[in-house]
């Protein structure tokens, strides 16, 4: 196995082009595969050496996370973490203290696990994903890129190189919560982010939804928006909002958890997610 | 394919050896530099017990490829003593007894001298979240905990 | 047979047992420096690997292993034709026995593969991955059988077989057909059927409890090394050097002398490493290549290929009157063995109902054999299943009645001179001193919010004895050397030595422990059955009386005087009355002068290891919305008969109660349809964490063993016994849904409390 380390995002998609060559980002994934036996790249392709791939700054358009920034480094991040706490408290809880020494954004994402615990909230927060690859750049909405288990929307050769956020709305509050049945270490049984902004009188105006490891990838749930916009997110709003959520699940039975349990609990965290955004949302100045 | 040659740093010491790319620090720091402190308890990132310092961030060593280790920094539980001088967190771990048979806890001290020098005076409740990707299935980690925080407080008193 | 009683000075103040200094092998452990298993590194040392079978039940046709012989960098493939075949012998290893005729075949498939992870060949080659690719050329043909993986349906009729010459053991007469059901078993005394007649109350239920691991952080390694002349070294993880010399000699068909084992440091064993699955193929490599060959397990091989602890069902019924008192009690266990046989299931049937003052109880076990990895012993082997649904019933009955669960166990409880369920009469024990401290402890008046739940749990274990050799040698500088031959599991270098300078008046840090391999020492029995600070601390004691006595007669013939005129206290000689005193180092220096160098020995069958028993307290939230269970509160009370050094033996109450938390809440193994382990990994094998537990509060109760020169009783496997009847008595409580089957997991607590609610 071949190991090379580019310098520019042109040479990292010239090495990608070629057959058999996988990315190595945090490693916390496709270590783990190469070791079982699940992979076999020919090459391994670092892109921790990237200058674009690295790095978290905040411009006209909002908050840019380069794809290869370890997640403990975005997690400490102060002026990131006040404008998106449910993105952070998302990759804050990726395996281990160790994982998120390593783990990145850009691995969480391309290994495309449905219970990817960065997803849902950067789903919920409407992030984009830069895309390089020989044929150039493009932005893509981050609930597109992964398109089934193991299975992501790149292209031979392409990769990410960066997320952008926008700035959060006046009034804004995002949350992420999973269950596991431990307290950590343990991959999402269910994961739901939840993103709201209330206008000046706490109506909630904008909402966006993300659900995880309950279907073949992680989704955003329009009609889970759609029960919390135009109210204050009262009982009511929070019953309807759960409903949706559950009724958003393809889940299966797995030795995670059972589609019931999925189903149900989908709703529990979707409520309770929303109940921590619309506090984060209230005390926002 | 040839072995990769790699320069590195371990505990202040300039080293090098030979791997193959498939080789991970792990596996590097014990059988190529015999530094067998580092534990291999799953090989999977889960148990912590191969915890390093790698550029002055707690890394599972177990899912960094030698080749990574390339003009970094690497310290090991081995680096933690000052020559006969125990770190305060060994001195604690003895005096608490927070440590049984012993395998898991060179994870535990890098781990937890990590968590020190980010946050020195660490909650329990800290404590026990940041060593969560350390295993432990001797002590139950009451012990654990009450020496890290033992020890934190002799940090903080210094 | 040596005086036993605690000399005198200690019978009033003892002045380092009871203490907590620093154990003399930390500095190691906490600097990286202590070497385990696969921390050796030789010249010319061959990496070994194993291949596994990918079927849980497949006849094995043929292997052909030319091509991985061929490979360039492989020196040696080996199959069962390699080790000895061997005819039925049961011995014990620890509280379990062992056959023959099985471990060779459980450390490499001969006729079939019995388990997904069965060993059906090995290599050694000069890397690590020139193994591997060896492995990926092994052609073996299986013929696929079908498999059973449950206790209850490998019991029917017409169940797949796995053993073809299994008629079961303890069934009169004879089964005439062969079965998978290895041995029945029964224990009891009385009159059942006038004790339940008797009953105002009686509560009878179904239990169900899944396999678990030890979980021991540090997977199995050795490293062996042959020499062409057949001499044999072997370094390797292990509770027992001298067991694994004697199955591996057995095994290999050499002679136990010319085999060497050194116990390295052993990372975590709790029973699962009393027995052997590489050693044996490492030697047999060595041999072949004539070159020291390593293996190691990787983790998901240590979970498919090494022993769990039993998975079972069981049954019991209590009955008892309305003010309290148990009039009979029966049981029905059956568990799961394995491919092969040997479940803990007569262990766990003795232990059942121990806590417990009975004139009426039966308790009838199975042994089964299942497409799964063979059991191994697992902290009180069969305890912790049995107790797990006895404690649980005793708290419905408690119930019914009415009556405080602690009141309950005190009206009944076990104490010296009870007769137990499996025959003889107990000796002193703590029982009612652990359940009145539990009443009067603080955390039983804590009080409970909505949705929180206390339970309370006892627990018992026998702890044993066995074959023990020591010695201790005067160094001449007057330290003090001692050397035993059991591995030090949890810190008993700290405890032996704490005896030993007590005996001598000595300060600690003049005595020195190492553990020796097998030339060093008679036979020893291995680390287990909570045994070391008992019996290695009794052959120590009795080593160091001898070399006192020894001292005074040398000071005698210094003195010039009867040896009855010479006392010995606080580490000297001292002629009584007259003032005159010969230290420790004085007399070890002038030795040689006074007869040769002074050395103490003892090999003993430690007898009298006392029963340790637990009442535990736990207080748990659970979340009625996802039915995730948080341990609030734990508090565990044990009977140690004496701690020699408390935080060690508070570390034993902390670490099995831990393990039992794993075992109540999310530990078990999960299978496919093809059983095959879906689980073989800590990521959803999964074991407390951190912050999953709070602290685990500790009262240690003596109720000293008068057997032992320190009142001391084994606390090691105890701890493990009552936490899963603790935590589902609280989850019930906090519910009002009663638990039968392990784990609690949160999908199962949440249907258990929605079919309740009517949802």
């Amino acid at each position: 196995m071949d190991y090379r380390s580019p310098t520019t995002a042109k040479d990292a998609a010239g090495l990608l082009a070629n057959e058999g060559a996988h990315v190595l980002a945090g490693g916390t994934d496709i270590l783990v595969k190469l070791r079982a036996g699940f992979v076999a790249p020919r090459m391994l392709v670092d892109l921790k050496g990237v200058p674009r791939l690295r790095g978290i700054e905040s411009d006209a358009r909002g908050w840019r996370i380069g794809a290869a920034t370890p997640c403990a480094e975005i997690g400490e991040h102060e002026a990131f973490a006040a404008a998106w706490p449910g993105v952070v408290e998302a990759l804050q809880l990726i395996g281990s203290t160790q994982i998120q020494g390593r783990a990145t954004l850009g691995g969480n994402i391309c290994n495309a696990s449905p219970a990817a615990d960065s997803v849902p909230a950067l789903i919920a927060a409407g992030a984009l994903c830069e895309v390089a690859g020989v044929t150039g750049e493009r932005e893509v909405p981050v609930e597109q890129i992964i398109t089934g288990p193991g299975r992501n929307a790149l292209a031979r050769g392409e990769f990410i190189l960066g997320f952008r956020l926008p700035k959060p709305l006046a009034r804004a509050g995002d949350a992420y919560l999973r269950f596991i049945p431990r307290t950590e270490m343990d991959i999402a049984v269910v994961g739901v982010g939840v993103s709201l902004a209330l206008d000046a009188q706490g109506v909630c105006t904008h909402a966006r939804v993300g659900l995880g490891a309950v279907a073949p990838t992680p989704l955003l749930v329009a009609d889970a928006a759609r029960a919390l916009i135009g109210t204050r997110v009262n009982a009511a709003a929070l019953e309807a909002l759960g409903a949706a959520a559950s009724a958003a699940c393809r889940p299966i039975d797995d030795k995670r958890g059972t589609i019931a349990y999925r189903i149900k609990v989908a709703a529990v965290l979707a409520r309770r997610a929303a109940v921590i955004a619309l506090e984060r949302a209230t005390n926002r100045k | 394919m040839a072995k990769q040659h790699v320069t590195t740093t371990v505990n202040g010491d300039t080293v090098e050896f030979l791997c193959e790319t498939e080789q991970t620090l792990l596996d590097v720091l014990r059988d190529e530099l015999y530094l067998t402190g580092s534990k291999e308890g799953c090989a999977s990132g889960d148990c912590g017990a191969c915890s390093v310092m790698l550029d002055g961030r707690l890394v599972c060593s177990c899912l960094v490829l030698g080749v990574e280790a390339a003009g970094r920094k690497v310290e090991t539980i081995e680096g933690m003593a000052r020559g006969e001088v125990l770190h305060p967190l060994q001195q604690k771990f003895l005096e608490h007894a927070a440590l049984q048979c012993g395998i898991c806890t060179p994870g535990f001290l890098v781990a937890a001298k990590a968590l020190l020098e980010k946050k020195p005076n660490p909650t329990e409740t800290e404590v026990r979240y940041w060593l969560a990707g350390n295993l432990c299935r001797c002590t139950g980690y009451d012990k654990i905990v009450r020496a890290v925080l033992d020890a934190a407080a002799v940090m903080r008193s210094a | 047979m040596n005086d036993m009683t605690p000399p005198k000075a200690a019978q009033q103040h003892l002045k380092i047992v009871g203490t907590r200094p620093l154990r003399p092998d930390g500095v190691d452990k906490v600097t990286g420096r202590a070497k385990f298993g696969a921390d050796i590194h030789v010249p010319n040392m061959l990496i070994g690997k194993v291949l596994r079978s990918p079927h849980a039940h497949a006849r094995i046709k043929s292997i052909d292993v030319s091509r991985a012989q061929a490979l360039k960098g492989v020196k040696a493939v080996i199959t069962s034709a390699d080790l000895c075949d061997l005819p039925s012998e049961f011995i014990p290893a620890g509280e379990m026995m062992v056959n023959f005729k099985d471990m060779t075949r459980n450390v490499m498939a001969r006729e079939k593969a019995l388990y997904e992870g069965h060993a059906v060949a090995a290599v050694a080659a000069v890397s690590e991955a020139v193994a591997a690719q060896a492995l990926t050329l092994i052609e073996v043909q299986y013929e696929v059988l079908p498999h059973v993986m449950d206790v209850a349906e490998a019991m029917q009729a017409g169940a797949p077989l796995l053993h073809d010459d299994m008629f079961t053991i303890g069934v009169e007469p004879r089964p005439a057909k062969a079965s998978n059901i290895a041995k029945r078993v029964e224990f009891g005394f009385g009159d059942l059927e006038a004790g339940f007649a008797r009953a105002d109350v009686i509560v009878e239920r179904e239990f169900a409890t899944k396999p678990v691991h030890q979980g021991y952080i540090e997977p199995h390694a050795c490293l062996a090394s042959v020499s062409e002349d057949g001499q044999a070294e072997l370094w390797c993880t292990t509770q027992g050097q001298f067991i694994v010399r004697a199955f591996c000699a057995k095994l290999l068909g050499m002679d136990v002398s010319r085999l060497r084992v050194t116990a390295s440091e052993i990372g975590g064993g709790f029973g699962g490493k009393t027995v052997v699955y590489l050693e044996p193929l490492a030697l047999a490599l060595s041999r072949k290549a004539c070159r020291p060959v390593k293996m190691t397990m990787s983790r998901t091989d240590v979970f498919r290929a090494s022993g769990p602890t039993s998975g079972a069902k069981i049954w019991v019924k209590v009955g008892a009157t309305r003010d309290g008192r148990i009039t009979a009690a029966d049981a029905l266990l059956k568990y799961q063995a394995g491919a092969f046989q040997g479940s803990p299931v007569q262990p766990g049937a003795m232990c059942a109902f121990a806590p417990y003052d009975l004139e009426n109880v039966r308790i009838v076990g199975f042994d089964v054999v299942v497409n799964r990895p063979k059991v191994a012993a697992y902290r009180a082997p069969g305890g912790p299943i049995a107790e797990f649904a006895v404690e649980s019933v005793i708290d419905e009955v408690a119930l019914r009645i009415g009556m405080d669960p602690i009141e309950f166990r005190l009206k009944n409880a076990a104490k010296e001179g009870t007769r137990a369920p499996y025959g003889p009469k107990l000796g002193p024990i703590g029982l009612v001193q652990t359940l009145e401290a539990a009443r009067a402890h603080a955390h039983y008046r804590a009080p409970l919010k909505a949705n929180q739940g206390r339970g309370v749990a006892s627990g018992f274990w026998f702890n044993i004895g066995g074959e023990t050799c020591a010695s201790i040698n005067l160094g001449e500088d007057g330290s003090v050397g001692l050397v035993v031959g059991t591995p030090d599991i949890g810190g008993s270098r700290a405890s032996l030595s704490m005896m030993v300078a007590e005996e001598f008046g000595i300060p600690l840090d003049q005595v020195h422990a190492i553990i020796g391999d097998t030339t060093s020492l008679g036979f020893n029995f291995l680390t287990g059955g909570s045994r070391v600070t008992f019996s290695s601390g009794m052959a120590l004691v009795e080593a160091a009386r001898d070399v006192i006595r020894q001292l005074r007669e040398r000071a005698a013939k210094i003195w010039e005087v009867a040896v009855e005129e010479v006392e010995w206290v606080e580490g000297h000689a001292r002629l009584s009355g007259k003032g005159k005193t010969l230290s420790l180092a004085e007399l070890a220096k002038t030795a040689g002068k006074t007869g040769g160098p002074i050395i103490g020995n003892a090999a003993i069958n430690a007898t009298g290891a006392g029963p340790s028993l637990a009442t535990h307290l736990v207080d748990v939230e659970v979340d009625p919305e996802t039915g995730k269970v948080t341990i609030l509160r734990y508090t565990a009370i044990q009977d140690a008969g004496k701690a020699v050094h408390p935080s060690y033996v508070e570390g034993q109450m902390q670490g099995g109660a831990v393990q039992g938390i794993g075992w109540a809440l999310n530990e078990e193994y999960i299978y496919d349809d093809k059983g095959r382990m879906e689980n073989p990994g800590f990521l959803d094998y999964r074991i407390p964490v951190c912050s999953d537990v709070p602290m685990i509060d500790t009262v240690i109760v003596e109720v000293p063993n008068p057997r032992h020169p320190y009142g001391v009783r084994g606390v090691g496997e105890t701890p493990i016994v009552p936490p899963m009847a603790a935590i589902a008595n609280a989850v019930s409580h906090a519910t009002g849904v009663r638990f039968t089957d392990l784990p609690m997991s949160p999908p199962r607590v949440l249907a258990a409390i929605d079919a309740q609610r009517g949802a």
